[in-house]
């Protein structure tokens, strides 16, 4: 091209005003067909892996676990809150297995024999042992989750015959048969994926982070990472009812507002994750159908560090416990969706039961008179860190706090810490006060303490909170749990609560709720103790 | 022309290796542990320090650049952990959609900028020309993830012209196989025109917010470098000699008052790529920008460098490109380089 071509060229292209405004998309009946069999779920983030066994697997990630692959048992639904249908602790149904027997230092199950994987090979026990010996031994969450409940070593799990599995006990203890029923101990197709297992990567890691290779009643068909995810009906599935939904296609939209436009709109089906403000300003509108249930075993909290001054001083904790802005943290900043953890009537008495409400509320001059006591009359300084990731809530809701202390003389810098940072100040346990959120998917008292008081010292226990009282108790009620001793068990429970309370070294704020936004016509939502969607019980109308 | 251009691509070289070595020790010294963070929310720390091992974290920093270079030359970006795709991949799925929605902004700034800047120079006081700094002002002064939120409101929200903001794609719509990567291109290569349609319907928003950034400094420098033109002494001579007032102006003075409206192109072009970043979050793009910003936020090295290195090839070849072009309207440059 010669310079006078290039110029003509140019020129006129800069001078021809052609506009890119598009003609609106012609919907063709085919789409409009594939419209009503499909269900369109829009959320903040997508899974990075399609196998809860993977390396750093994020939360979005156990969702397709859970609706792709079978366990060998999971739990009955019952009425909750607001006669939402929630899973029931305590009732298991079987769901791999269609008979299970438990014994005293074990439990046999006896597999359905017309399951299949979603490539048509039946589901056997090899299979079954294969996957439990990699939950346990891949490292990392999995394996620590097995852990929980018990389930630490391969020789556990044995296969008696191709359709029968036994899983023996290292212990008595009460969480082996609910940690089953979880997410991670999943059955995977091991014909399959060892076929693409190599001698880095024996258990195949590789090939189940991009492939569903599973035996449940959804399958992924594409997926683009960070963009979309489509999941297929497993046409096949034998562990219940056949899901209605032929196909879920699951769209990642990283702005809260627009998600929530695409729901006023019509556009999108279902949203589980609009921030509080949007929620309630929906509930208002009363056009979607919305609906809120408390996290089980979850508590949003402020924590102190009682290894330093001045928390390491009871009643400097119990001033901050005093001085905290329960109801406008809730009114401000959860536009009502949590519930309540503080206030409870002096004369209430302790139940048996996670989480509870605590005695203590707003009382600015009770709080002065334990700062006085505890030889702070002119109050301290001290910096109150948060998690950026989570900065919709944990913002407004430090703002409030350090207003508050602010009365009391504590004077609090506030420290926001980027989200991939988080678990590493968390680890250090050097942060004198912080606001943070836990909870566990197995819903017991003795499980959310273990973590989260005992002097373990987990990476939970952010406060770094040991006292050998607090430890004796929690020992004693997971022991009365595993024996059945109600009684024991009862008493070490309330006692441990009211422990907790006392010494205040975390003091519980609310209870946070999940919100789930959706179309009228949409309907069989379930709460499960994992908070994320269950497709299969999914229906469109 | 062959020489000067091997040349000038020579010089990029030390850049390039610049980019690599800075990035590379810039994301170790960032703050927070990639091996916590995935190791999950309940990790002992031996789990942490499995994953740390298994990352090759735990090796010393010069051992981990030797490593990286390695796999560098071998054309191996490593693996992302948040998406948990290997980063070439990741980088070839995404860069033609950051690239389709930037230079399709771009082009319809220059429809508008340019004309427009022309018409504010040749008829400078009038209501034009007012125009013309009325929609600069606003250009520079709205940020984009405003203009962008501001239009989804209007044109999807409440009038319901523009589709739903989903990505490049209407959710029911399937894309064909990739072949370019630029969907509008495959789309017509194919010949699917009810996809090449529902491409064109989502690009318009985004392609207009970014437009709308971009035409500020096209127009104003489009006006300034037209306006120097027009007032020197072969403009005068040509329109003394009798030619028409379009032979003139495009003719003569705007073929003159290309050279800096090029330049400034460049660093709109890469203004703009900055901006998609936004842009992307906000009409959930599955582009590059968005996808370094995760990897960033979660401290995953490999995306990071992956994005930071293409991006530094991307400028080379553009200011080599703009080099060239400079050699083509000018050929005084061509000379002296």
């Amino acid at each position: 091209m010669n310079r006078r071509d290039f110029l003509k060229t140019a020129s006129t292209a800069a001078v021809v005003a052609g506009t890119g405004i598009a003609a609106p998309a012609i919907i063709s009946p085919a789409r409009a067909d594939a419209r009503k069999e499909a269900l369109l779920i829009v959320s903040e983030n997508g899974p990075n892996n399609l196998d809860i066994h993977g390396v750093g697997t994020n939360v979005p990630g156990y969702e397709v676990s859970w609706n792709c692959y079978d366990r060998l048992i999971s739990h009955e639904m019952k009425s909750g809150p607001n006669g939402v249908p929630y899973y029931d602790r305590d009732k298991f149904k079987p769901e791999l297995a269609e008979d299970m027997d438990i014994g005293d230092m074990s439990a046999t199950f006896k597999l359905r024999k017309d399951a299949v994987f979603q490539d048509g090979t039946p589901v056997t026990a090899a299979d079954v042992k294969w996957s439990l010996d990699r939950a346990v031994s891949v490292g990392g969450f999995p394996t620590f989750q097995m852990k929980a409940g018990s389930l630490e070593q391969a020789e556990q799990f044995v296969v008696v015959d191709d359709h029968t599995v036994r899983v023996d006990f290292l212990r008595r203890d009460r969480l082996t048969i609910p940690d089953l029923a979880v997410i991670v101990p999943c059955v995977v197709n091991s014909q399959l994926v060892k076929k693409h297992a190599t001698a880095d990567d024996p258990w195949g890691l590789e090939y189940t982070k991009q492939n569903t290779a599973g035996s449940g009643a959804y399958k992924v068909v594409r997926w683009q990472s960070g963009t979309e995810v489509v999941l297929e009906r497993h046409e096949n599935w034998k562990g219940g009812p056949k899901p209605a939904l032929k196909r879920i296609i699951w769209r990642i939209v990283p702005s809260a507002g627009n998600r929530r436009a695409l729901l006023e709109r019509g556009d999108a089906d279902l949203s589980f994750d609009l921030p509080s403000k949007d929620f309630a300003e929906m509930k208002q509108d009363g056009k979607l159908s919305l609906v809120s249930t408390p996290y089980s075993n979850g508590i949003q909290y402020i924590g102190m560090n009682v290894t330093q001054p001045p928390f390491d001083n009871v009643k400097v904790r119990q001033a901050v416990a005093y001085a905290l802005p329960y109801q406008k943290i809730i009114d401000a900043v959860m536009f009502g969706l949590a519930k309540p953890m503080f206030g409870a009537p002096a004369d209430t008495p302790t139940e048996v039961a996670w989480p509870q409400a605590h005695k203590y509320d707003t009382d600015l001059d009770m709080a002065r008179k334990l700062m006085a006591e505890a030889g702070f009359p002119n109050g301290f300084e001290t910096t109150l860190s948060f998690n950026l990731g989570f900065a919709g809530v944990n913002e407004p809701l430090c703002i409030l706090v350090q207003e508050s202390l602010a009365q009391i003389g504590i004077k609090t810098t506030i420290n926001k810490i980027p989200g991939a940072n988080w678990r590493t100040e968390l680890t250090k346990k050097e942060l004198p006060l912080i606001t943070n959120v836990f909870s566990g998917w197995l819903d017991y008292p003795e499980y959310f303490f273990f973590w989260c008081y005992h002097g373990q010292n987990a990476i939970f226990n952010t406060m770094s909170y040991q006292s050998p009282q607090m430890d004796a108790m929690i020992d004693g009620a997971r022991a009365a749990a595993a024996n059945g001793d109600t009684m024991a068990y009862e008493k070490d429970v309330k006692d441990f609560v009211d422990l907790a309370f006392a010494e205040v070294p975390r003091i519980p704020l609310y209870q946070p709720y999940v919100n789930v936004a959706m179309q009228p016509n949409v309907s069989g939502y379930q709460y499960w103790f994992h908070r994320r969607l269950d497709y299969r019980s999914l229906v469109k109308a | 022309m062959l020489s000067s251009f091997l040349r000038r691509l020579a010089t990029a070289i030390p850049s390039l290796i610049g980019v690599i070595i800075v990035t590379f020790l810039l994301t170790r010294v960032l703050p927070g542990d990639t091996a916590t963070y995935f190791a999950g929310p309940a990790a002992t720390p031996e789990a942490i320090e499995e994953i740390r091992v298994k990352l090759g974290l735990d090796k010393p920093i010069p051992e981990q650049f030797v490593d990286y270079i390695g796999a560098l030359v071998q054309g191996d970006l490593g693996s992302s952990l948040t998406t948990g795709q290997p980063v070439i991949n990741d980088i070839i799925d995404r860069l033609p959609a950051s690239a389709e929605l930037t230079l399709f902004g771009l082009f319809v700034a220059i429809a508008i900028a340019v004309p427009l800047g022309i018409l504010a120079a040749v008829r400078q006081g009038s209501w034009i020309d007012h125009l013309c700094r009325i929609v600069a002002t606003a250009g520079v002064s709205l940020p984009v993830f405003f203009t962008g939120l501001l239009l989804v409101y209007v044109f999807y929200y409440i009038l319901g012209w523009a589709p739903a903001p989903l990505g490049r794609l209407d959710v029911f719509a399937f894309p064909p196989d990739p072949i370019t990567g630029f969907l509008l291109i495959d789309c017509v290569l194919v010949g699917d025109w009810e996809t090449l349609g529902s491409a064109l319907a989502q690009l318009a928003v985004p392609a207009a917010t970014l437009a709308i950034f971009a035409l500020a400094p096209i127009t104003r420098i489009t006006r300034a470098s037209m306006l120097s033109v027009l007032s020197s002494e072969f403009v005068r001579t040509a329109r003394a000699s009798g030619l028409s007032p379009y032979k003139v102006i495009v003719g003569y003075a705007f073929r003159n008052a290309m050279l800096p409206v090029v330049t400034t192109l460049g660093m709109v072009f890469s203004f703009l790529l900055g901006a998609n970043v936004l842009v992307e979050k906000v009409f959930a793009w599955p582009g590059i920008g968005s996808y370094a910003v995760e990897a960033l936020i979660a401290s995953d090295y490999a995306p990071v460098q992956g994005f930071v290195l293409a991006m530094a090839i991307m400028y080379v070849v553009l200011n080599l490109l703009i080099d060239l072009l400079y050699g083509v309207i000018d050929p005084r440059v061509r000379i002296e380089g």
